[in-house]
């Protein structure tokens, strides 16, 4: 097994994607779930979406040439609903995302997100709406989530963000890559399997 | 924090031990896999050198690719083909059993495995598919999972989670006729949001939810998560139990009788406590259809579409976002909606029980499909196809001009051949309206009970069932 990679803080430039309940299907549509591996995804995030607003002449920002190379997405609330395809965040992740803030996210997307170890910090209504437009009016400004200190960090501004005390452990200790710590757990796994009542008493 | 529910008693007795990070360490009794969400979880697998060290608690089958007209095999999407290729190697690599089409017990993963009697009261269960909630009518603890964590399911038949808050939604009262448990789910979400739940677990409960049938409690915990609740549960009861006895894979001889014992003492305790708590009147609700983009977006056959102003400040981008790519206006009802397709299926609708009803408003109705709207139904599993057929199910849907096709996820999700084009607009048993779902990207969709989409077929528009149920009283 690979040895622990640490997550303490992200930095880079960021992209607005503005909406509630922005769902798995619309960053990324099902026909591009026919596959085998998730290489590939990235170019296909938000397609459906992108592609609706460019026959409206209007402009996703994923198509913005000024946020471009962004690697921090601000998001707005229960972003990531709907389907549990971890296709979406591996489809984020390999457009470039590395960080995620945003008011409040789907409990299965949010899972996902920490077993890529890709971190997704909460902050307020108010913080997020501030954050997009501080990154739509200077899309250049590099933006820090902070996963040690639990804040986001741009142009001299702070903005204080939330995570699971769990979740961030993991982070800060490269745990968020389960699979070694619960490995290592074998042993209990299989004393706790032979005391249930499914496996013994009636199996 | 919630005592003595059924959720806290199956969580504490499959916590392993707490893990470093303070996270849980939770086994899973059944662990379901399909070919959407599992070849890079194999392929991880074999990369990092790991067994399996239960494969007996892991079950698969193929539903989300499948075609549902012409089954033979290679398929004509090679990309599909692949997949289908990668689960039977990755199941038979690891010892893992495969329900595959013409076995008699394939179908959507979330029928096939109730109809088996392997969903059980007081398991853990997981499968990479956010519908697994549905299993949560057993009175288990069922959630969807992503595929790293599906690998680790595989490797360890545990995952790291933390626990969750528990909503009781209390339901009581008699549903009037025409009424539906996939009517009360989508009242449900109306009221509670398609965020309310998220971070908690729904506990549904009350003398309307125990009136319930097993397909209708798994109709309606099947869409918790359209409410945000990663689960939903009904605690077990007598119904929980006539179901299971007698099934291929429930105990049976002496243990019968130890497993109702034990199934009888993981609910919820009379003083178990919640972290919050929301009431229902049945009389209260009416057959409901989605307008918009999110499975909250319902409203009573009989209502007309809400105004931005009806909904809260932060909702209102969202809510117009919908008026425009369904192309309907606030203040319009919605009944009278003229529909393309009609789609009877999916793990939310597609038991037997659901097509029985169908039939039965179908005959009720004595029309045919209107000649503008193609109209089919998929039963969810082969088991529900051949029991359809027994009953003669199938001839009536042909009769009236739907077509009756193989078991599979269909047009719910538009993995195979089965999608709307252009613009359509359906009338879905299925559980999401989100914006392209149905397989084109600017396709709609209107979620509404089987008995709805049969009638809004017969009609080409939304229309109320409960007209023809009353017509149809009448006149016998």
């Amino acid at each position: 097994m690979p040895a622990p990679v640490t997550i303490t803080q992200l930095s880079g430039r960021a992209i607005p994607v503005v909406g509630n309940d922005i769902d798995t299907d619309r960053i990324i549509p099902a026909r591009f779930l026919r596959c085998v591996t998730f290489d590939g995804l990235g170019e296909h995030a938000f397609e459906d979406d992108r592609a609706q607003l460019k026959a409206q002449g209007k402009t996703h920002p994923w198509d913005e040439a000024r946020f471009a190379g962004a690697a921090i997405l601000v998001v707005n609330s229960n972003f990531g609903c709907g389907s549990s395809r971890e296709h979406a965040p591996q489809a984020l992740n390999k457009w470039g995302i590395t960080a995620i803030v945003g008011v409040s996210f789907s409990d299965i997307f949010y899972g996902n997100c920490v077993a890529m170890g890709l971190p997704c910090l909460r902050v307020s209504v108010a913080d997020s709406d501030a954050i997009q437009a501080a990154v739509s009016a200077q899309p250049g400004t590099v933006v820090t989530v902070d996963i040690d200190a639990l804040e986001v960090r741009a142009a001299g501004t702070t903005w204080k963000g939330q995570m699971g005390a769990g979740h961030r452990q993991q982070f800060l200790t490269g745990q968020w890559d389960a699979t070694s710590e619960l490995i290592a757990g074998l042993e209990q796994v299989r004393s706790t399997a032979k005391r249930l009542p499914y496996t013994s008493a009636f199996a | 924090m919630s005592q003595r529910t059924l959720f806290d008693k199956v969580w504490d007795l499959h916590a392993v031990r707490n893990l470093p990070s303070g996270q849980s360490q939770l086994f899973i009794g059944l662990h379901m896999i399909h070919e959407v969400t599992s070849p890079q979880a194999f392929a991880d697998l074999r990369h990092k050198r790991l067994s399996v060290p239960f494969p007996e608690r892991s079950v698969a089958t193929v539903d989300h690719i499948v075609p549902t007209e012409n089954q033979a095999r290679p398929y004509a999407d090679g990309l599909a083909e692949d997949m289908m290729v990668a689960i039977e190697r990755n199941c038979r690599d690891y010892g893992i059993r495969l329900f595959q089409p013409g076995s008699g017990k394939q179908g959507v993963v979330h029928i096939i495995a109730p109809e088996m009697g392997l969903t059980q009261p007081g398991m853990t269960v997981a499968c990479g598919d956010s519908h697994t909630a549905t299993h949560g009518a057993f009175g288990a603890i069922a959630f969807g999972i992503g595929t790293s964590q599906v690998r680790d399911v595989l490797a360890t038949q545990t995952l790291s989670m933390s626990r969750l808050k528990v909503r009781r939604i209390q339901v009581d009262g008699a549903l009037k006729t025409g009424v539906y448990a996939k009517d009360v789910i989508l009242h449900i979400l109306r009221t509670l949001t398609a965020k309310g739940g998220v971070g908690y677990a729904y506990e549904f409960n009350g003398s309307t939810i125990h009136a319930m049938s097993m397909e209708e409690r798994m109709t309606i915990c099947n869409m918790a998560i359209e409410g945000g609740a990663r689960c939903g549960y009904v605690n077990p009861d007598q119904v929980t139990f006539d179901y299971l006895k007698g099934r291929e894979c429930s105990p049976g001889g002496p243990a019968w009788d130890r497993a109702v014992a034990w199934w009888r003492s993981i609910g919820s305790d009379r003083d178990a406590v919640y972290d919050d708590h929301v009431q229902f009147a049945a009389e209260e609700i009416a057959p409901t259809v989605t307008w918009g983009i999110s499975p909250d977006h319902g409203v009573g056959v009989g209502e007309r579409i809400p105004q931005a102003e009806s909904f809260a400040r932060e909702e209102r981008q969202t809510v117009e976002e919908a008026y425009l790519y369904m192309d309907l206006k606030p203040g319009q009802p919605i009944a009278g909606v003229p529909i393309d397709v009609a789609f009877i299926g999916s793990c939310t609708n597609g038991r037997l029980s659901d097509l029985r009803e169908a039939a039965r408003v179908i005959r009720a109705h004595g029309g045919k499909v209107n000649a503008k709207v193609k109209a089919f139904i998929v039963p969810g599993s082969e088991a529900v196809k051949a029991a359809a057929e027994a009953e003669g199910l199938d001839r009536i849907f042909t009769d009236h001009g739907f077509e009756w096709r193989h078991a599979g996820c269909s047009m719910c999700l538009a993995m195979n051949p089965d999608k709307l084009t252009g613009r359509q607009i359906s009338a879905s048993s299925s559980n999401r309206n989100f914006k392209g779902r149905q397989g084109s990207p600017s396709g709609r969709t209107l979620l509404m009970s089987p008995a709805m989409v049969a009638i809004a077929a017969l009609e080409g528009k939304v229309s109320d069932v409960r007209t023809v149920l009353a017509r149809s009283q009448a006149r016998a």
